[in-house]
């Protein structure tokens, strides 16, 4: 908010704009729903033209391996690397959202649960990252990793 | 920042504001608070909008206290609830700094620090939006008489009591809590968008029911929060947990409401 807060004495006139509703603060346990959400749904994408681009075997081997060899560059890379997270993320979060809905002290322990899910996330994908970007940087930046 | 008399209180931005003399006097210790409200006058306004008023408050002052503050000597037309202004009548909820809490609750010096001195105060989402802070309670009600939140009983009436236990009245304890204030229901993401999911609010307190040895209305209960708009909206976001001003557990009765469906049992 750039609301005049120079206090005291009457200030100018500060009129924030027109607002319709504004974001809910919310708790974690809304964000890591909204993250979840949108982790299912860009693995959903995924999954969509993996199906595409694997079925592309039975029409013939020879345009599998072309469609692959578009693949080989470091945008790709890098989208995998985002593949990875999400799945990661959706995948860890999944278990703990199974743990509130069918344990009895879930509930209790849901926050402590989320720090968990990312500190994993976190000792996952710091050598993740780091094997799954090796090679992209060796050859763009010729053997720096 | 102590005060005195003259600090330019009002509206901000509006210099000809009432002058000291129509003021209450200032007490000591207090701060200038910057109120943000949304505003909203159905007669007048196509969208709400938002204003800011700069008053004198006490740390210890409720949110409650800066509202009243503004109606009754800056601005006569801000309209809320309120009854009780102790936290039980549960009128007040509104969206403070981005969350829900009761206006009556929740004190100044919770939401400020020696660098920011501001509060952001909204009306509830998901209901809709009568006058400013007021909105349309009755989709909230509705959806609490559809769980039946009262006590049902098919056999005859005992000659004497109907007798409990300890344990068995402690199994429904914290959902007996409910004030009916909203908060919950407001702050749960598939209400906003949902308008038919009955809410938090009304799973309480059929849990209130459900799960109390001598109520015999379970199973109907049970069968209204299991079809499409019922338990299973839930997405378990906690929301409703943290808005509740009583510290009831919602997402866990919620929860229990959920595995006495799924494996049939209470």
């Amino acid at each position: 908010m750039s609301q005049s807060t120079a206090l005291p004495g009457p200030g100018p006139v500060a009129v924030p704009p027109p607002r319709r509703g504004s974001v809910y603060r919310g708790v974690e346990g809304m964000w890591s729903w909204v993250a979840h959400r949108i982790t299912g749904v860009l693995t959903f994408f995924f999954l969509f033209a993996h199906v595409l681009d694997t079925s592309l075997v039975r029409v013939s081997p020879d345009t599998y391996d072309r469609i692959i060899e578009t693949y080989k560059n470091p945008f790709v890379n890098l989208l995998e690397v985002g593949l990875v997270g999400a799945v990661l993320f959706h995948a860890l979060n999944g278990i703990r959202v199974t743990l509130i809905d069918f344990w009895s002290k879930g509930t209790r322990l849901q926050r402590p649960m989320l720090w968990v899910v990312l500190a994993v996330w976190v000792v996952l994908m710091v050598p993740g990252v780091y094997f799954m970007l090796q090679h992209t940087v060796r050859v763009m930046f010729g053997g720096a990793a | 920042m102590t005060l005195t008399a003259d600090t330019g209180i009002g509206a901000l931005g509006d210099p000809s504001g009432p002058g000291p003399a129509q003021l209450p006097p200032i007490p000591d210790g207090a701060v200038m608070v910057t109120v943000t409200i949304q505003r909203f006058n159905p007669e007048l306004d196509e969208a709400p909008h938002r204003e800011s008023y700069r008053i004198p408050a006490l740390p210890t002052d409720r949110i409650l206290n800066l509202l009243h503050y503004i109606k009754w000597y800056i601005d006569g037309t801000l309209t809320f609830r309120r009854s009780c202004a102790h936290g039980i009548c549960g009128s007040d909820a509104m969206r403070i700094n981005g969350r829900n809490r009761l206006a009556c609750k929740v004190l100044v010096k919770d939401v400020i620090t020696d660098k920011k001195t501001e509060v952001t105060v909204e009306p509830i989402k998901g209901l809709p939006l009568e006058k400013d802070l007021l909105v349309d309670m009755e989709p909230f009600f509705e959806a609490y008489r559809k769980v039946q939140p009262f006590l049902i009983t098919h056999s005859n009436e005992p000659s004497r009591e109907w007798i409990q236990s300890p344990e068995d009245r402690a199994r429904f304890d914290d959902t007996t809590k409910c004030i009916l204030c909203a908060a919950c229901t407001t702050s749960c993401p598939v209400y906003w968008s949902e308008d038919a999911y009955v809410g938090p609010a009304a799973i309480v307190n059929a849990h209130r029911f459900i799960f109390d040895s001598r109520d015999q209305g379970g199973q109907e209960r049970l069968e209204i929060l299991s079809d499409a708009e019922g338990v299973w909206r839930c997405r378990t976001t906690f929301n409703c947990t943290d808005a509740c001003p009583r510290g009831i557990e919602v997402t866990k009765a919620i929860q229990e409401v959920k595995r006495a469906l799924m494996f049939r049992r209470i």
